[in-house]
């Protein structure tokens, strides 16, 4: 993947925001004194190649009606594939990242149901024998990636 | 997701929930997305922009954008940094260190003392470890004395990654 300059002009403008408009592309396209063709096109080659993961609206998962949360687990170096499978059967577990550190477990779980969540997590201990360190998110200060390419 | 169709998010109705299903792969690479977005709803384009634009009010859009593949774009030393800051002050504090550019995500979670003495998360995301860390002192240096003590996680595997998303 070579990103020649007009790619990376294109990366950083519409990690800002796209706008709602009849003709979004064309008002993007002349911001950025570009061909609203060419600007398509680009698009089209850098979610092709993966360099773009996505583009369009970004859904506030929560707001959908679901539950999130974060939990950590500490747990022995030699025990740890076999507390792995067992934390990722649970369907509810959305993410699971070993990490470098005492905690090194960390997993988000999503449920429709909040009241499910503490279940889960009781289960997930009787199961594994560990203790689930529950860090649901109280405030949200930013997300998003404004990468400079 | 069938929480949608729950009393508790009487904010979406059966229309903002197709928009959804039909817009959270991406938007179309046409000239007029919003108006292909609608023709599949059997919809105006109008009805679609008005409602993209009332869920981007309350929140249920965060904002409509592009996504970079961080890995992708040489980013690979992607970092937790957490923090042990002032209760009275976190939120304030929150939104400075979210607002550094290279900070992704920044959120307040509860401490678990004495363990997990941190309420500050923010992803720091660097083209080198070194740089990461270099990220990390920058937020302390922000955060003065308000820094009681920091860390950094950086992810070693995924174990897991399934998306959340919604299901018709």
């Amino acid at each position: 993947m070579q990103l020649d300059a007009v790619d990376r002009q294109i990366i950083n403008a519409l990690q800002e925001g796209f706008p709602i408009a009849e003709e979004p592309f064309a008002e993007v396209a002349e911001k950025l004194a570009l061909d609203e063709n060419e600007l398509l096109a680009r698009l089209e080659r850098l979610l092709a190649d993966k360099t773009l993961t996505r583009f369009g609206p970004m859904y506030q998962a929560e707001r959908l009606g679901g539950a999130f949360t974060l939990v950590a687990m500490s747990i022995r170096e030699d025990d740890f594939e076999r507390v792995a499978e067992i934390v990722n059967s649970f369907p509810e577990v959305a993410h699971n990242y070993e990490r470098e550190h005492h905690f090194n477990m960390w997993f988000v779980i999503a449920t429709e149901n909040p009241k499910h969540i503490d279940a889960i997590l009781t289960e997930i201990e009787l199961d594994t024998g560990y203790s689930c360190y529950n860090m649901p998110k109280q405030d949200e200060y930013f997300v998003g990636l404004k990468l400079a390419v | 997701m069938q929480a949608l169709k729950d009393d508790k998010v009487s904010m979406l109705d059966e229309t903002d929930r197709r928009i959804i299903l039909a817009t959270q792969d991406g938007l179309p690479l046409e000239r007029r997305p919003y108006e292909a977005v609608a023709r599949k709803l059997g919809i105006s384009a109008e009805e679609v922009m008005h409602r993209l634009r009332r869920m981007s009010d309350e929140g249920i859009v965060r904002r409509i954008a592009a996504v970079p593949n961080h890995y992708k774009l040489g980013y690979t030393a992607n970092g937790m940094s957490v923090w042990n800051v002032p209760d009275e002050h976190v939120e304030a504090l929150g939104k400075q260190v979210g607002a550094l550019e290279f900070v992704s995500h920044c959120y307040r979670r509860p401490r678990h003392l004495p363990a997990w003495p941190y309420n500050l998360f923010a992803m720091v995301h660097a083209t080198s470890r070194e740089e990461a860390l270099e990220k990390v002192g920058e937020i302390a240096r922000l955060l003065g004395d308000n820094d009681r003590g920091h860390d950094v996680l950086f992810s070693r595997r995924i174990l897991k990654k399934t998306g959340m998303r919604l299901t018709p």
